[in-house]
């Protein structure tokens, strides 16, 4: 069946069975391949995006279950060519890796900052123990964190 | 993808691939990507650019003076790239601005004779053995670029200086660039040494990977980001006890199903070794790869388990029983009598140590994308050797290897996994594609990849040291039992004997032995393979022998190193830095272990907490290594805390477990792996002893951390953990 949907901003028109998990609608129907898949079972957060400004896990959601909400990917976090707070501090920290895992990372430290402005360890550890990182990254995506609110805090 | 779906969503949106197949069979890719970052390494660094001048096979100078430098290795986030082209720039004499990397096309390796000596990405290996002609092509091109102006400005080569991208000799100048055509023509007589460390201007510098700026905005392409005009998708289901037969399937049961276009069975080749061969099983190929992985899951299968269906980690350990009393292959000997010195001594100290299986569990699913044309095949895969996917899909498509191009794309993930469960899905793809005559994308499930990626083997040894009057041991004797596949002896051989055969420390009479137990589980390397299990094994004992002669763990090490000044380097840093004690109050501990590994010798302090109830803390792992020399301390500091998560990881909270011949763990919910909640705080020194010695740092911060962690639980709680995962003991405690 049809399902529109508004992706980054813009809009799109997929044929697919409404229980599709978003994840897949996103990589195989709309090529947006930079959510990642991991699991499939919520457990890795690497397909995590924003719905409505919320980290979700896409693979968990139903694409029917996204209609009529935002859905914003790793793509759509560059605003105007300009970088998000975040991305801009993975850069300067060195944070990726391997960087398969680091887009889910990247969105749920940016919905984290979007209503912590400068959060505790504990709420960044909460927000972030369900995006698995097998590089190891985890230091670094601390430093990333502290850094962008430091950045989003100057802007 | 569904053609209606296809039409409608926009095709000018970034990270979508354009491609059209060109009159030749040819693939055409481009991304419309924004430049939203002036990266030194692009989103898709396989396609190499053609406006440079070749110099050599490893680089180009285009006419701006951009260097551009062809990686034969691959980048799973170690560095590659960056070291790679830190390695030539540094000989070459240009800026580091001036750089930007690509990976070199295996096609040319594999046609050209093997024009870059290596495309394997393994082992620790890229810098400690690839440096010399690495930098060898570094400095054959600055020395063929300065015979060019040597030659235009007649004078001799060595009066003109190369130096920042500019040739120099007296008041005559000119840029690489203008003389890269001259210098691509010419030969020289003799090739130039490489750089000593004494001579490195940019090596030992903190450099940030090259590839950084590509993986924050998801454009960095992963063989599993791969889509082609007319692809389609498969899900696979291999027989869950591997070497198993495929009875039956119904695909009638599935085949109206949207998008379902088909199922192709699989066939493992008799006589082929894991090494290369796929498993026996199915795939149900659709237009996108949530449709075949429903249809698969919904489709009938019967499997013929075979005998292998008896197999479980119980059964493993009673064969492994059974081993540890006979005698085994000799792995190593130092005097005659250690047996008997045993057998005669007062004070012997006995322990038996364990670990379980483990996956790699790589953050990308082992996936792989093959085009059989009429013409070409073109492959996409996250492998560590693209030599061997060239082979492996040239084998399967029944094509010319001079026909087959393989794509080097970004890795999630390494880990030795590269090397192991690609093999079978490179062969899948191939196979499908071929009969389809279409393009396909491979993805395995996380369950698929669980059971069917190549383990790394359980293992067990026995342990028996003699006291002397001293308290340090006079006679130390080990057998070992693991588990390894038939077909990788090599693996066998090249690592039974890390970290237990060849532990430093100086006993007058030592005896190790081996056994090889046999398991249907595909074995492989695994990050640090043999020194993960052995350095826990043998570093956990080493604090029970030094107790039981009442020596502190740390200058026990330190006594029985003497002589050997690289690991007196090391521990006596670790001393200097990590503030080691054994006094601390009850539920707080710190351990040490120290193992040598790719060349490298690697030592770890953890400090832990563990509470009354028995919940393990890990608050700190500071690391000391020695590898000769490092040219990159950024990147080699990253890859120390990489291999304190990743070993922590097993010790701490993984282990996989064998039930009815196959893994009961099937996805991140039943084999867990490090969180950022239980991340330590890693300190990373480097004491280095340099002169000849070159040594590896993508693995061997790893083996160290267990014993560290294992040993601070004892002084923590007074408990002594003798097998992993460290979450299966109870670690409870009362003062």
């Amino acid at each position: 069946m049809n399902i529109s949907l508004t992706i980054n901003g813009s809009p799109y028109t997929v044929d697919v069975e409404p229980e599709t998990p978003l994840l897949w609608v996103l990589r195989d129907n709309v090529g947006l391949t930079g959510t990642k898949f991991g699991c499939g079972i919520s457990q890795c957060g690497a397909c995590t995006v924003h719905l409505d400004g919320q980290a979700v896990r896409s693979c968990a959601i139903p694409v029917a279950g996204a209609v009529g909400r935002r859905i914003t990917t790793i793509e759509g976090l560059v605003e105007n060519g300009k970088r998000h707070p975040v991305q801009a501090a993975w850069i300067e920290m060195g944070v990726p890796q391997c960087g398969y895992c680091q887009s889910g990372q990247i969105m749920a430290a940016a919905a984290l900052l979007s209503k912590r402005r400068n959060p505790t360890d504990q709420e960044i550890d909460a927000a972030m123990s369900g995006i698995l990182c097998r590089c190891g990254t985890y230091l670094r995506i601390k430093q990333g964190i502290r850094r962008a609110a430091t950045l989003m805090q100057a802007e | 993808m569904n053609e209606r779906a296809m039409t409608q969503v926009e095709l000018s949106r970034r990270a979508f691939i354009q491609t059209s197949i060109a009159a030749g069979g040819g693939m055409l890719l481009g991304f419309h990507v924004p430049s939203v970052h002036a990266a030194r390494v692009e989103s898709q660094p396989w396609k190499t650019p053609t406006n440079g001048v070749e110099i050599n096979a490893w680089l180009t100078i285009d006419k701006d003076g951009l260097v551009t430098i062809r990686v034969p290795h691959t980048e799973m986030g170690q560095g590659a790239l960056t070291s790679v082209s830190m390695m030539i720039a540094e000989e070459l004499n240009v800026d580091w601005s001036k750089i930007q990397a690509v990976f070199a096309d295996p096609n040319r390796h594999v046609t050209r004779g093997k024009e870059y000596k290596v495309m394997t990405t393994h082992g620790s290996q890229l810098v400690r053995l690839q440096h010399p002609h690495i930098m060898q092509a570094g400095a054959s091109a600055r020395e063929r670029l300065k015979a060019a102006a040597a030659q235009a400005w007649s004078v001799d080569r060595s009066a003109v200086e190369a130096k920042l991208g500019t040739l120099k000799a007296g008041k005559r100048s000119g840029t690489y660039a203008q003389f890269a055509t001259a210098a691509s023509r010419i030969t020289l007589d003799q090739e130039p040494a490489i750089k000593t460390p004494d001579q490195w201007w940019l090596l030992g510098q903190s450099k940030q990977r090259l590839d950084i700026p590509t993986k924050v905005d998801g454009s960095a392409a992963f063989a599993i980001d791969t889509r082609l005009p007319g692809m389609v998708y498969a899900a696979v289901k291999c027989c869950p006890v591997p070497w198993g037969k495929l009875k039956s399937f119904n695909f009638a049961a599935v085949r109206q199903r949207p998008g379902v276009i088909a199922a192709i069975e699989m066939k493992a080749v008799p006589g082929k070794t894991a090494h290369s061969d796929m498993q026996n099983g199915v795939a149900v190929v659709a237009d996108s790869w949530y449709r075949a992985k429903t249809a698969l899951d919904l489709m009938p299968i019967e499997w013929d388990f075979g005998s292998n269906v008896a197999v479980s980690t119980e059964s493993q350990w009673a064969e492994a029983k059974v081993l540890l009393t006979q005698s085994g292959e000799v792995g190593h000997k130092t005097g005659e009598n250690t047996l008997d010195l045993i057998a005669g001594s007062d004070k012997v100290v006995t322990a038996e140590y364990r670990r379980p299986w483990e996956t790699h569990a790589r953050m990308e699913p082992i996936n792989a994308t093959v085009s059989v044309s009429d013409t070409r095949v073109d492959v996409w895969s996250p492998t560590q050797d693209q030599s061997l996917a060239l082979m492996l899909a040239a084998d399967q498509a029944g094509r010319d290897p001079k026909d087959v191009f393989v794509n080097t794309v970004f890795l999630g993930g390494g880990f030795g996994g590269g090397g192991g469960g690609n093999t079978a899905v490179t062969r899948q793809a191939a196979e499908i594609s071929r009969q389809l005559k279409r393009p396909v994308k491979v993805i395995w499930s996380r369950e698929e990849d669980i059971a069917h990626d190549k383990q790394r083997p359980p293992q067990v040894t026995r342990f028996s040291a003699a006291l002397g009057a001293n308290g340090l041991p006079t006679a130390w004797f080990t057998r070992s039992v693991w588990f390894t596949q038939d077909g990788m002896p090599r693996i066998g051989a090249a690592f039974a004997d890390y970290a237990i055969g060849n532990m430093p420390y100086k006993v007058p009479n030592r005896l190790h032995e081996r056994h090889n137990g046999k398991t249907h589980i595909p074995t492989a390397t695994h990050r640090a393979p043999g020194a993960n299990q052995h350095g826990f094994m043998t570093e956990s004992f080493v604090d029970e022998v030094a107790q039981a002669g009442g020596w502190n763990p740390l200058d026990w090490r330190i006594e029985m190193t003497k002589g050997l000044d690289d690991w007196q380097l090391v521990l006596k840093t670790l001393k200097e830095k990590a503030g080691f004690r054994t006094d601390l109050p009850k539920g707080e501990g710190m351990g040490i272990g120290v193992v040598e590994s790719h060349g490298t010798i690697a030592a770890a302090c953890a400090t832990v907490s563990v509470s009354r109830r028995g919940e393990l803390t890990v608050e700190k792992v500071v690391i000391v290594v020695d590898s000769g020399h490092v040219i990159n301390p950024l990147g080699a500091t990253e890859q120390c805390e990489g291999c304190v998560a990743w070993e922590l990881s097993h010790a701490w909270i993984g282990g996989l477990d064998l039930k009815d011949g196959r893994f009961t763990n099937t996805n991140f919910d039943t084999y867990n792996l490090l969180r950022i909640d239980q991340m330590p705080q890693v300190d990373v020194h480097f004491a280095l002893s340099g002169g000849a010695k070159w040594g590896g740092l993508g693995e061997p911060a790893g083996p160290p951390v267990p014993p560290a962690v294992a040993n601070a639980i004892y002084y923590a709680t007074g408990k002594r953990v003798r097998s992993t995962p460290f979450r299966m003991h109870d670690l409870s405690w009362s003062s």
